[in-house]
Order: C-alpha cells, then structure tokens, then sequence
C-alpha cells in the first residue's frame, strides 16, 4: 500500500495493441461469397432476359434456330444480312444470333387487328409515307395488318390496376389500425383473435375456390370489382395485421405517451408519432399486399369472366388464337413485371430496413 | 403551478395490488421524490398522476381541479421519461415546439418560448439535428426543453438520469436542481437512487411493497426513519441494525459482555415500548459508530474498505452481526484483531422487532 502511494500509478497505455483481426483467408472466402451470389442471381435473371428479349422479337425471330440473342438497333441492314447469310450456310458465328427488335409483340398484345385488304394497304402506306402513321400502326402496317381498336388485354389490365391498387390500399389500412390496437390496447380474447386472423392463410387458397364461387354467384359478387376487391383485401389482411403488429410493437410506448402529456388526442399522437416511425413496416406490407393481390392468378380465373377479369389469366388465353404469340405473351408478361418492380424500386430505402421485420431501429 | 393532492389512490392489474390506497400531498414549488426499489409502484404511482395510468380507486387533484378521470392532454403536466421519448424523425426544434403546436399558440409565441427554453438549456447548437444524433445530455436537455417551453403545472419526472453515464449524471442532476430552483416548479421525481432522492429532494416518498414507507425531508428519512426498511433502504452502506435485549437501562447486545448503556433521554420511551424488559433492535449510521480504544462495544475486525477521507471496518459483533464502523484513516486495523468503539448517543435509534416500526422518544399523539 504505501510503496503504492509513494510511485503512483504506472504510465497509463494510451495506445492500441489491437492487430487487424481479419485472417488472410476472410477475404477470399468474402469474394468467393460474392462470386457465388452474383452467379445465382445471373442464373435466377435468365427467364427473366430470355423473357425481356422475346418481348421484342418478330414472329420469324421468336421461332428461329439458333435463338437470336443480341438485339442490333433497327437499319442496321448490314449484319441483319450478314446474320441470314449465315444462317443459310449454317456457319457459326456471332452474327447468327443477331435480331430486329420489334414492338409487334407489345402491338399484338394491346390492339384489335384484321389482315388490311390491298386497298387500305396501300392508303396506309401513303400515310406512313407522309409520316402521319402513329408508331403502333407502323409496326401492325409491316405484318400486313391495320389496328381496329385496343384489344380486350388492355381492359384487364385496368382491372388489375384498380382491383389490385384499392385492394392492396385498404388491407394495409385496415390492418394499421388493427394492429395498432392489438399492439396497444388490452382487448379480450387478444391471443385467441389473432390466432384467429392468422388461421385464414393455413389451408391454401385455392381450396375455398368452389364455396367462394358459389357464394359469390349467390351474392352478386361474381365477376365485380368490388367482389374482387373485397376477397383479396381480406385476404392479405391477415399479412398485414400479423406484419404490421410486428413492426408497432418495436416502436416505444414512450413516444406516443409523451404526445398524450404533451396535449394531443390519441388519434392526432397515431397520426403525427406512430405512423412516421411505422412508414418502414407499411412500406414493407405494401409491397407483400400489391405482390400477391397483383400477381393472384386462381381466384381471378373462377370468380371473373368479361367485366372484372384481371390480367393474369388474361395472358395465357393468347396461347389459344391463331398460333402461339409468344412475342405478345412475353410483352406482356414484362409489361406485367413493371408496375411492382417501380413501387418495390420507389419503396426501397423503407425495405432495406423493412424486410428484416422490424428486428433493426434506427 | 399547483399542488398536487392524492386521496386514497390505488392501482391493481389484476390480483397484483401495485399501489395500495395512499394520501399524499405535494405542494405548490415544490421537489418531492419518489423513492424506492424497482417494483415498488413509484413509477405507476407516477403515471396515474400524469393520466397514462388509470386509477383503480381514489381521486387525485391538481390545484384543487379533480383530474382523476381527465386525459393526459387535458391535465396541464408535463412528463420526462426515463428514457427520453424524443420524436425521432423530428428535429430539436419540432421536437421542442411540438406540444405548443398542440395547445395552438401562434407562431409568433412559439418563436419566442423556443428561444427561451434554448438559452436557458443552452442548447442553441443542435436545434436542427435529430435526437439519434446526440449525446445522452444533450437528449436529456432536449427532453427537459420540451417539458419547459409548456410551462405546465408540474413536471413528472421517471427516473430521468437513469440512462446517463455516472459522471454525467451528477453534472445533469445540479442542472435539473437549478432549473427547478429558477422555475419553482411543483416537480415529482422518480428515482431508485437514494443518493439522487438526498440530493435533489425537498421531500422524500419512500415506497416499498406498493405502500409509502416514509415522507419527509432528505435529513428526517436519514436520521429518523420510521421503520426498519427506511432504515436499511437509505444510505450506503445503510443503517446498522443489531438485535439486543432491553433491561434496566441497557440493551444486552450479540458478543461478550456487550452491554450497552442506553441514553437517558431514551429510556422512558423504551421502558414504555417494551415494558422494562424485552427485545429491541438498535439501529446506528456508520458515521455514529466510532473506533476508540476506551470503547464501549467489542467486535473483531472483519474486513476493511478504504474510502479516502476515512475507513470503513467491517466489525464481527458475534457470529453473524457485522456492523459497519468509522474509523479515522491513519490508523489500521488488521483483520481479525480486537476493535473497541463507541455510539454517538444523538444518533442512536431503536426498532420494535416485531413490528419494525422504530420507537419513538415523544409519545405519538
């Protein structure tokens, strides 16, 4: 003790003895890691491109062997030659898988058409000679064929939009405020009622088709859009109430009983403090809800016919008609991609956090 | 500013009694603090005053207003939490104006409350940053700013340095002593920390077992306590407390002939509490019990901590009964010898066993 007091304390260590903990090997492992993932996402992709470049090919080039896989722009007289040249002398080479790329698929997939007569060839011709021909009657001008009006496609994919919009709006609404009581308020029979709510999604969907049909044949719901409204809001309500709860229950207490001493209602404190802090959980949920009320396909086929048939089972119905139109499938396959591809696009800096189900704050 | 009156205020969740009925009244200006371990129903004695609890039972009363059934919003409080509970996608500011936009003052008033809180908590300089971005005191004096600029009839307050550094802490409790000596606020503090409660209490609430233990100043909780919790609940370490047997003027303690000679003043109110022979329990601070060679008591030292200005000794009175003694810091004292020491006889208090109400020398009306 007195030794201890008449030397002091030893010198402090001010400095770091820590190493770069990082073995040699992570770093390898970390860019195999990487290489990996990039593979199997390029592999998950090629659907998608083989799905993207059919969108934009003719009928000839849809079929042709070897697939044409490169897209040269359009006059590009030369190689397109080059490439039939080889073709016919079977050659291999690049230029082989050369092609046009056309919106005919995207003209197929969206208007009505009829073989145009020699006549209104030619006044079609004219017109596109003097440059007033709109583009799509171009492109159905080239096959020979002259636009009546937009195909029964377009129609649906309205109703997918509005059917799938409004649904997707009202599951994540309801279940807001659902889930905001179940997260806050002591309500009898809590745990039972949301077992209760989650047991709507243990037996497939599909299995209900045939009660729901009838049901909705006896109701007047079938073939609405307020039928199909209703059946996929419900349907995702369950989603959203279970997801949503998951993300209020991560925000404090603490927020919303400062905005209640500090003189706001209980609804004006929802509003102005929980909602901000859900935003990420509620882009999440929408994203889930647009995904499968946009993409649902069995429900859709059974439950409409002309007036509220959305565009999925729309799509394959194009396999029937006068040949297989694989460019206006395609076309609208993609087309049918892009609506949720830009609002998860629009949504993402919320799903980065969001999709790790609240488990990260701040 | 107003006072705050609780009539026989109780809250049960479910079979759980978490307050049992209670009476308090806490004055206009004035610092109360509510002081007792975790569990004891400080904190939702709290929050029933500021609406965030209902009551089970009873009525409660800001400056004479019954509030027991209001809104928190409509009650006129403001409440620091312990762990800050600032908005986080707002700002400094908006977090500070935040509760004036709910009372609808005009933007001219607003300005002005704003700039005063700010120059008063000095917290000109992250206006427009966001709470995730502060240090724990700034968060804190953002939090204090935000119950300021209301200038409400009182401050609720849970625990709010609980989430400081230690060093932090005690800076941040002079400063909420001080703003509250400038406002003269009503304020009701909750605190686990009975140095904090010392400190910073005008008066004291100790609770345990969701009833009030004891009310009255820092200095009546720590020299009189009024029963054996109090004594033990306040102090670090708390009061020492030795069993004995009471008899013709002195208490027969644990050891070898460890006859302590009672105060005169003390002996009346003993004959009375225990008929002129019985158990009671002496009760002492450290600070009253002093090392000296011609000492009255005997123990055997058990062990030492040094404390800079002085020394505690750990004295082993019999098997069992350690109690704390000072002892000057030249001195040392090796485990295991003989110590002798004396009791400050102004500082000496007794315990009913069986109650654990502690005797008093005037007769309670």
């Amino acid at each position: 003790m007195a030794t201890f007091q008449e030397t002091g304390p030893r010198t402090p260590v001010t400095t770091s003895i820590r190493v770069d903990k990082v073995r040699p090997g992570a770093r390898l492992t970390r860019t195999i890691r990487a290489i990996v993932v990039v593979a199997l996402a390029l592999g998950g992709l090629i659907p998608v491109f083989a799905m993207g470049i059919t969108a934009f090919k003719s009928r000839n080039a849809v079929v042709s062997v070897p697939p044409s896989l490169i897209p040269v722009p359009d006059g590009d007289r030369l190689r397109l030659e080059a490439a039939e040249a080889r073709r016919q002398t079977g050659e291999t080479s690049l230029a082989q898988h050369f092609f046009q790329p056309t919106l005919e698929g995207f003209v197929f997939l969206l208007t009505e058409r009829a073989q145009a007569g020699p006549a209104r060839a030619a006044q079609l011709a004219e017109l596109r000679a003097e440059g007033e021909l709109p583009l799509f009657d171009r492109v159905a001008l080239n096959a020979g064929q002259e636009i009546l009006g937009p195909s029964q496609y377009v129609g649906r994919l309205k109703n997918s939009i509005i059917i799938a919009g409004i649904s997707t709006v009202a599951s994540v609404v309801l279940g807001l405020f659902a889930a905001y009581a179940f997260s806050r308020f002591d309500i009898p029979g809590k745990d039972d009622l949301l077992f209760f709510i989650l047991s709507t999604r243990m037996l497939p969907p599909v299995v209900v088709t045939i009660p729901l049909f009838l049901m909705y044949r006896t109701l007047g719901l079938h073939d609405t859009h307020f039928g199909m409204i209703l059946l996929y809001t419900v349907f995702n309500l369950s989603f959203s109430v279970w997801l949503l709860k998951g993300f209020i229950d991560e925000i404090p207490r603490e927020y919303e009983e400062a905005a209640l001493v500090d003189g706001y209602s209980r609804l004006q404190a929802f509003f102005r403090i929980v909602l901000p802090q859900a935003l990420t959980g509620i882009a999440a949920t929408t994203v889930f809800c647009l995904i499968f009320a946009w993409n649902e396909y069995a429900f859709a086929l059974m439950l409409t016919s002309e007036v509220a048939r959305t565009a999925p089972p729309s799509i394959p119905t194009m396999l029937g008609r006068g040949g297989i139109e694989w460019a206006a499938i395609a076309a609208g396959t993609l087309g049918f991609l892009i609506p949720v591809v830009i609002v998860t696009f629009a949504l993402r800096n919320y799903l980065l956090r969001g999709v790790t189900f609240g488990a990260i704050r701040q | 500013m107003a006072t705050i009156e609780l009539r026989q205020v109780e809250k049960r969740f479910g079979n759980h009694q978490a307050v049992k009925p209670l009476d308090l009244t806490i004055n206009d200006g004035e610092f109360v603090v509510l002081l007792g371990p975790s569990g004891c129903g400080k904190t939702t004695t709290l929050r029933m005053i500021s609406g965030l609890e209902t009551v089970t039972g009873g009525s409660i009363y800001l400056g004479g207003r019954n509030v027991t059934w209001l809104h928190p919003s409509e009650r006129d409080i403001a409440f620091v939490f312990q762990l800050f509970a600032l908005y986080p996608h707002l700002t400094v500011r908006q977090n500070i104006t935040f509760p004036l936009q709910a009372q609808g003052e005009s933007q001219e008033t607003i300005e002005r409350r704003l700039a005063e809180v700010v120059r008063l908590l000095r917290i000109e300089h992250i206006l427009d940053s966001r709470p995730g971005k502060l240090s724990g005191g700034d968060r804190q004096r953002v939090a204090l700013a935000r119950a300021l600029v209301r200038r409400p009839a009182a401050f609720l307050m849970d625990e709010p340095l609980g989430a400081l550094d230690a060093e932090f802490r005690e800076s941040m409790r002079a400063e909420i002593k001080q703003l509250h000596i400038d406002q003269n606020a009503t304020t009701v503090y909750v605190t686990h920390d009975q140095v904090e409660a010392m400190a910073m209490g005008d008066r004291i609430v100790v609770m345990s077992n969701a009833e009030i233990q004891q009310v009255g100043t820092p200095a009546e909780v720590y020299h009189d306590p009024a029963n054996l919790f109090v004594a033990q609940f306040i102090g670090s370490p708390g009061m020492n407390l030795v069993k004995g047997h009471y008899i013709g003027g002195q208490v027969i303690m644990p050891g070898d002939n460890n006859r302590y000679n009672v105060p005169t003043d003390w002996v009346p109110a003993l004959n009375r509490a225990t008929g002129g022979d019985g158990d009671v329990i002496v009760g002492f601070r450290p600070e009253a019990a002093v090392a000296a060679s011609d000492g009255e008591l005997l123990g055997q030292v058990y062990a030492t901590d040094m404390h800079g200005a002085y020394t505690v000794l750990h004295v082993n009175m019999n098997h069992d009964d350690i109690v704390h003694v000072r002892s000057n810091r030249r001195t040392t004292y090796p485990i295991g010898t003989p110590v002798r020491f004396n009791l400050n006889p102004q500082m000496v208090r007794f315990f009913d066993p069986v109650t654990g109400q502690a005797i008093r020398r005037e007769v309670v009306q």
